[in-house]
């Protein structure tokens, strides 16, 4: 795995709209803006609950960029490209 | 049961109801008592709602056996109030003591800081997790870590929270501050959906759960928590009034059971919160029959013979140095020398202080002390507000388990409050004692010239029995006068005794009352000198008179022996005439016959005999 490559993780709780929209529109500002060199993870907390805890997870839909370094979170459907791509500092 | 008693006093007084002959009085037993509190402070157990008992020490009372099983409540106040610490109680208490494992959900501390507070009033945290007692989740949330983007809901919190219950089967949650992730999110619409709908999934889970809040202004919390908290909501205050801190508690609400609404006083300290609950402005206290000795046997005689009712009031006024806490240290001494157990509250002096000063009048209290069965708890009065002097009291009360208790002074308590405080504070400790069957002896300072003690601070009106200590001031001295101004319920002495404090204990002595009034000290020894010296003329005068008597007693008998012999010698004179005149007649009476006999004519008539014996005894009389 090349080291700029990016790793998003989305946590989700539920099989909400809101949840879906933000897996959407993360799909497509990657594509935009990351072509090629992301990785998106999806973890559903009801499968894995503990880690609700142990990530630090509170809201949900929530994003984290756990590459690069450091981490951000950013939590929303992000349905505001502009906010989340301040939040993931793509710019 | 008949109050015949038999009364060694010239004088006394009966006050207080007489119970008529025959009539017995059934005083409900112990285990009676909390069953009888609790069924009067809640309905009916069919319409009370179940309650989940939080183990805080007097807040179960205080809420008629816990807060709402499977319900929220709401514990709100500002900053350093207690909150996070009943949360805490309420949570272990519910894993060690009544087999409900639970979930704490810390916003503000971490598991660490919360670990070491808890640490400190004996709780290991730590072991409790590992147990699965218990189950610690810090939420962490930081503003400039998370940026907002659309909309989310906090599901998040609902899964750990949910894990957190399911893993444990926990009974019982608590949120602490969950008003913190206001701070952490922008979004306060969203967060008061959520929060709504945590609460609603909360009483859906089952689960009995404690909010707390911080104290906002105008309202109760910062976020309007109560208005989605509506079950029961308790407030908790903190006040420092003239540098005193006080703490209190208040049930603002508590839906579906009655409860008390006043505000308690509580404690903090090494064994968390302490509440004091008013249980007994009821007057649903047993009385006692039994007798308690007073430590001064002329006392108990004053007292109808046989001292204090158990579980009442006894109060000693006096003013300064007059010996009261010399009766007080009397009473506790003879307690424990029946091994009853006593709580000694000095707030003037140091209990070495006293010690020392009660040996030199006597009374040695160090080995009740070293026994374990006498226990000083001394502070200054103006060191704590007066509802913290009544929650230390209560405290170390209950943590004692006294028989008798001394309060030594209780006037000092003005000092501590406004005026009308002292009064309180002294109506709640007394009735207090009294639903424990505790026998309270309190000593109060009079001050000198007041006059009339009565004029007191309306605590007398509590009390069973008044002893007063008074200064007798004549002939240049001040001695001590004691005596009963009320005992209710038993026949009392009226008479005022002279009060001695000697090397050997306390002596009552009766007092004189000359032509002077009330005599007492020196003069009362001139005038018992003066009643010795008159008491020896008297006996000596009798003796006079005595003797007088017998004098003349004796000489009358000696005349009479006189009279009797000189009668003696009369009679025997005329006896010996009488005896020669019958011999006499008797010779003439043979004579004749035998003039008669000589002449031959026949028996001679008297009168014949007569005639011849004239002239016979002429003739005989003229030849002798």
């Amino acid at each position: 795995m090349r080291p700029d490559v990016w790793r998003l993780r989305l946590y989700v709780a539920d099989g909400s709209p809101k949840s879906h929209l933000a897996l959407l529109n993360l799909q497509r500002l990657c594509e935009q803006h990351l072509a090629g060199r992301y990785k998106i993870e999806i973890v559903d907390l009801r499968n894995n609950p503990a880690l609700a805890r142990n990530d630090e997870i509170v809201a949900v839909p929530t994003l984290v960029r756990r590459l690069p370094s450091p981490i951000r979170k950013i939590v929303g459907d992000l349905s505001s490209d502009e906010r989340t791509l301040v939040g993931l500092q793509l710019k | 049961m008949s109050l015949r008693r038999s009364v060694v006093d010239h004088g006394n007084s009966h006050v207080g109801a007489a119970i008529p002959t025959g009539t017995r009085v059934a005083p409900p037993s112990q285990e009676d008592l909390p069953g009888v509190l609790l069924r009067r402070q809640t309905k009916p157990v069919a319409r009370s709602i179940p309650k989940a008992r939080t183990g805080v020490e007097g807040l179960d009372e205080v809420t008629g056996g816990g807060l709402p099983a499977g319900r929220p409540t709401l514990v709100c106040g500002s900053a350093g109030c207690g909150k996070t610490l009943l949360a805490l109680q309420f949570l272990v208490n519910g894993a060690t003591r009544f087999g409900e494992p639970g979930v704490f959900m810390c916003f503000e501390e971490t598991r660490r800081e919360l670990a070491e507070n808890a640490r400190s009033l004996g709780y290991d945290l730590d072991r409790l997790e590992r147990r699965k007692r218990l189950l610690v989740d810090y939420v962490r949330v930081e503003r400039s870590e998370i940026d907002e983007t659309g909309e989310y809901d906090l599901g998040g919190l609902f899964v750990r929270l949910g894990h957190a219950i399911d893993t444990l089967g926990a009974k019982r949650v608590v949120l602490d501050t969950i008003e913190s992730l206001f701070s952490g999110f922008s979004n306060a619409s969203i967060l008061r959906a959520e929060l709504r709908r945590l609460f609603r999934w909360l009483k859906d889970k089952g689960v009995t759960a404690v909010i707390t809040g911080e104290r906002g202004d105008g309202q109760l919390t910062r976020q309007g928590l109560e208005e989605y908290v509506s079950d029961c909501v308790i407030l908790l205050d903190h006040r420092v009034d003239e540098q005193r801190s006080t703490r209190r508690l208040r049930i603002v609400k508590y839906r579906g059971s009655t409860h008390g609404t006043n505000e308690y006083p509580f404690l903090i300290d090494e064994d968390g919160i302490n509440v004091m609950p008013i249980t007994a402005l009821r007057l649903e206290h047993p009385a006692s029959r039994a007798r308690v000795p007073t430590g001064v046997g002329a006392l108990d005689q004053m007292l109808g013979g046989a001292g204090y009712f158990r579980g009442s009031s006894v109060l000693v006024s006096g003013t300064a140095g007059t010996g009261k806490t010399s009766l007080a240290s009397h009473f506790a001494a003879a307690a424990c020398g029946r091994g009853e157990r006593c709580l000694y509250f000095a707030f003037e002096e140091s209990p070495a202080q006293l010690q020392r000063n009660m040996r030199s009048i006597g009374v040695d209290l160090a080995p009740h002390v070293a026994s374990g069965l006498l226990h000083f708890h001394a502070s200054r009065a103006t060191m704590y507000g007066l509802e913290m002097h009544l929650a230390t009291i209560m405290k170390a009360v209950r943590d004692f388990a006294p028989d008798v208790v001394v309060v030594d002074p209780i006037s000092i308590m003005s000092s501590a409050g406004t005026a009308s405080e002292p009064m309180l504070l002294a109506t709640r400790l007394v009735d207090f004692l009294k639903s424990q069957s505790i026998t309270g002896l309190f000593t109060s300072l009079v001050v000198e010239g007041t006059g009339d003690p009565r004029s007191e601070v309306g605590i007398s009106s509590l009390i069973d029995t008044w002893l007063l200590v008074r200064e007798l001031e004549a002939n240049g001295e001040r001695n001590r006068g004691l005596y009963i101004l009320k005992s209710r319920g038993m026949a009392h002495s009226n008479q005022i005794r002279e009060f001695l404090l000697t090397s050997r204990g306390i002596r009552l002595r009766d007092v004189y009352v000359g032509p002077e009034g009330v005599l007492a000290g020196s003069s009362r020894v001139s005038q018992e000198a003066r009643e010795r010296a008159g008491a020896l003329v008297a006996r000596l005068e009798i003796e006079r008179q005595t003797r007088q008597l017998l004098r003349r007693r004796r000489a009358l008998e000696a005349q009479v022996l006189a009279l009797r012999s000189e009668f003696a010698a009369e009679e025997d004179e005329l006896q010996r005439r009488i005896a020669e005149a019958r011999a006499r007649q008797e010779t003439l009476g043979k004579d004749l016959a035998a003039i008669a006999a000589s002449r031959g004519d026949g028996a001679a008539t008297p009168a014949t005999a007569s005639r011849r014996g004239s002239r016979a005894r002429r003739r005989v009389e003229a030849g002798a």
